[in-house]
């Protein structure tokens, strides 16, 4: 498919994009974060964006779900981000991903329509390192039970359900467990930008298998989608963070004059401008690729999360300077998004994790 | 069968029967492009075939309309051809500012009876053009073009100096901004005029750049004349003309930095220093893997764009910004060819030296990397300027 918004990706963004400004404002996502709640998302806002069909609209129709690709999922993951808006949008389409993927008629039925109405919250915990390491799995699935510990698992405070990684005899298979279980003890990470983040204690938790023991390909898949899922988030993020700075220099004047007139804060402008047309290309690229099933698949979502983060982390950095003092003051939102622009990079491998990957992987270096 | 199925097995057929094999899998390289002209330079009997077949198709430029020596597609169809000729390794057959530049301005400005007679000759390689655009105190500054031009008895007289003209000494023909009316304001003065080079009244004087080549020129006008018809668009409006086609040159210098020439830097890297030798060098492994991600970039922003326009969505500030991009890595990607190919080959005899050599020209022409910025900034972003 082309790499331009399609009629339908277009009404789907302007459609969530309403919603979001209505239900979503900014100031609601601090007001949450000020009142400390555990959960760390709103289930009002979740309810709302399941009832529009917002939530893991990558289900497969055959399971009652939209039948939409990865794009559609990125387009509303996008608007969200311009936003902050607290909802488990990418641990919904990644866990609807493995279920699809792996699960049999009776796991995909139990889960997946509650999945997308928003009634059930299933996490991925796929992570063992600190530092992002796809690898690392060292957490056992041995007579039926799950030992381990599992970290960086997005919205796993409060999930319904978990799938978890585990090794087996001799693969890596995916399993579903139950955090209310004995032997299942999550704790929040208490993440500086106000995310649902969590480690999973695994001592002997009882978990049921999902598809066979390998479950590889489908891990692999769905590290993929929320590759691109959080690029595209970060993208929104970025995009949001520079408006607001092209703003701010066409308003604050010092020595009587718009500082938006330097010619020095023009250039710095106007480079960050063209990265981010560059960087539109390449995570559109990447989500047609996982629509498509292309064979590049896995290292365009990995050139996505690498130019995005770094681009992000540089658009935010240089926000927070052509602000001055304000930018960094807690009651101005620009240092909310500085601190997502952070965590959303860090998740699933930074630009530098990604680089080394294609240094490797794509140039044989 | 659908009607582009259809045209891509004509196509396939027609290039394997035509082009010949002394036309395919040439080195992007400066020896072998074929400029055409009045006293044409053939690299070789193959390419002036190829370039009489491609001709006669009106494929030189595939998408100009047919009556004025085009092939009358539409940009499918000539998206088509190209991925066709990618696949066979077919050399683009003609180089030439006539079609990158001046037939882009002609079809949006021309007269009916300026199309007739230029365009063809452009299409066929039959005339080359110089630009004649930049003069020793009108550089970044364009629109402050000094030759001037006077019409007298039904023809245009110019004088005045142009300079870094490229291959000036070679060309047939040049379109020149020329101030016409000298008491308005700057932008409002200038015209677009065609001029033939064969005459007494220019001159040109060749300038060897770091390079080693002389590719460029000074270019004198000494009562030089020309038809008064030879004006593309109105008196005292070339500006617009000369925009409009600096939007097209811009493209078309990103687009080509960004393809590169030579051979993929990961095979030079494999084939100089190889995997284990630059694992030994990270910081060296590191600026050819960032110059590697930003050629990825680029290629799929030059697809994104091709896709845009297709779909009539173009972002109107991506030339800027595929300009900016493109020429950089460009010179990022050439000075690490340097490095990893070591010291001996850093001669004016080398291929890679003179590439590394000519590529910080590319930043420079086209309107300056710091020209492209300001142009982002005030047309994308809207930011004030200093009054
Ligand atoms: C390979 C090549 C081919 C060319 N071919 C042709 C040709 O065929 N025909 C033709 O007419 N011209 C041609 N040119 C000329 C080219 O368009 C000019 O060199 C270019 O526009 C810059 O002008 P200048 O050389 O006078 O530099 P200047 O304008 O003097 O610039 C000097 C420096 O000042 C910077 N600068 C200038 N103004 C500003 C500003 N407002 N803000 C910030 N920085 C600024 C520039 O970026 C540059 O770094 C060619 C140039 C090259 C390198």
């Amino acid at each position: 498919m082309a790499l331009v918004l399609n009629d339908d990706e277009v009404m789907l963004a302007d459609a969530t994009r309403g919603l979001l400004d209505r239900a979503a404002p900014v100031s609601a996502f601090r007001a949450l974060r000020d009142s400390g709640d555990a959960l760390r998302y709103s289930p009002e806002l979740l309810a709302a964006l399941a009832e529009n069909g917002l939530v893991a609209p990558n289900i497969a129709e055959e399971d009652g779900g939209v039948g939409m690709g990865a794009a559609a999922v990125a387009v509303i993951v996008e608007q969200a981000a311009h936003n902050l808006a607290a909802a488990p949008l990418i641990s919904a389409a990644m866990a609807a991903e493995l279920i699809g993927w792996l699960g049999s008629p009776g796991q995909r039925e139990a889960l997946l329509s509650a999945i997308m109405t928003g009634e059930l919250v299933v996490a991925c915990a796929l992570e063992e390192a600190g530092r992002h390491n796809p690898a690392k799995v060292e957490t056992s699935f041995d007579n039926k039970v799950l030992t381990g510990r599992k970290t960086a698992v997005i919205d796993g405070v409060g999930a319904g359900r978990m799938l978890v990684s585990a090794a087996n005899s001799d693969r890596v298979g995916l399993y579903l467990v139950d955090p209310a279980v004995d032997g299942c003890i999550v704790e929040a990470i208490a993440a500086v930008d106000g995310r649902n983040l969590a480690t999973v204690r695994l001592d002997g938790a009882p978990a049921e298998a999902l598809g066979g023991d390998d479950a590889d390909e489908a891990i692999s898949a769905a590290i993929d989608l929320g590759r691109a899922l959080l690029a595209a988030e970060l993208l929104g993020l970025a995009d949001h963070a520079f408006d607001m700075t092209v703003s701010y220099l066409k308003e604050r004047k010092q020595f009587d004059r718009i500082i938006g007139t330097y010619q020095a804060l023009q250039h710095r402008a106007a480079r960050l401008y063209a990265r981010l047309d560059l960087a539109r290309s390449v995570v559109l690229k990447a989500l047609r690729a996982l629509d498509e099933k292309s064979d590049e698949t896995s290292l365009l979502a990995s050139l996505a999360k690498c130019v995005m983060t770094e681009l992000a982390r540089d658009v935010l950095v240089e926000a927070v300077q052509m602000h001055g003092g304000i930018g960094v003051t807690d009651e101005f939102d620009l240092g909310l998004y500085f601190k997502r622009v952070r965590v959303s990079g860090d998740l699933l491998g930074d630009d530098r994790f990604h680089a080394e990957r294609l240094a490797q992987e794509k140039w044989g270096l | 069968m659908s009607d582009s199925e259809a045209f891509r097995a004509e196509t396939r057929v027609w290039l394997e029967a035509n082009c010949p094999l002394g036309a395919r899998n040439l080195p992007n390289a400066p020896e072998n492009s074929v400029w055409g002209g009045r006293n044409p330079h053939w690299p070789s009997g193959d390419q002036k075939l190829w370039l009489e077949r491609m001709a006669e198709r009106g494929w030189t430029v595939p998408e100009w309309p047919k009556e004025f020596g085009g092939g009358g597609l539409d940009k499918h169809e000539a998206a088509v051809l190209a991925q066709e000729m990618a696949r066979i390794g077919a050399h683009s057959p003609l180089a030439s500012l006539g079609i990158w530049m001046l037939g882009p301005a002609l079809l949006e400005f021309g007269t009916d009876k300026q199309k007739r007679k230029y365009l063809p000759d452009i299409a066929k390689g039959k005339v080359r053009w110089a630009q004649g655009y930049s003069e020793p105190g009108a550089g970044s500054d364009l629109a402050g073009v000094q030759t001037r031009g006077e019409l007298v008895d039904g023809k245009w007289v110019v004088n005045g100096q142009k300079i870094w003209t490229t291959y000036g000494d070679k060309c047939d023909m040049i379109f020149a901004l020329v101030r016409t009316e000298p008491d308005v304001p700057k932008h409002q003065g200038i015209s677009f005029l065609l001029l033939d080079m064969d005459q007494d009244g220019i001159t040109t004087r060749p300038i060897e750049l770091i390079n080693g080549d002389a590719h460029f020129c000074e270019t004198f006008f000494d009562n030089a004349v020309t038809d008064q018809a030879n004006i593309v668009g109105e008196r005292g409006q070339g500006w617009t003309v000369a925009k409009f086609l600096l939007g097209h040159e811009r493209a078309m210098i990103g687009q080509a930095s960004g393809a590169g020439m030579g051979k993929p830097l990961e095979e030079v890297a494999k084939g100089t220093l190889g995997v284990d030798g630059l694992r030994a060098e990270p910081a060296l492994r590191q600026e050819i893997v960032d110059n590697l991600l930003g050629s990825w970039v680029m290629q799929i922003a030059m697809e994104r764009m091709r896709d845009q326009a297709r779909a009539h969505a173009m972002n109107p500030h991506t030339p800027s910004v595929l300009k900016l991009t493109g020429t950089e890595l460009n010179y990022a990607r050439t000075e690490l060819v340097g490095a990893l190919n070591g010291i001996e080959t850093l001669t004016m005899g080398d291929g890679d030296t003179r590439r590394w050599l000519s590529a910080p020209a590319n930043c420079i022409a086209g309107g300056s990397n710091e020209i492209q910025l300001n142009i982002l900034a005030k047309r994308a972003l809207e930011l004030p300027e200093q009054k």
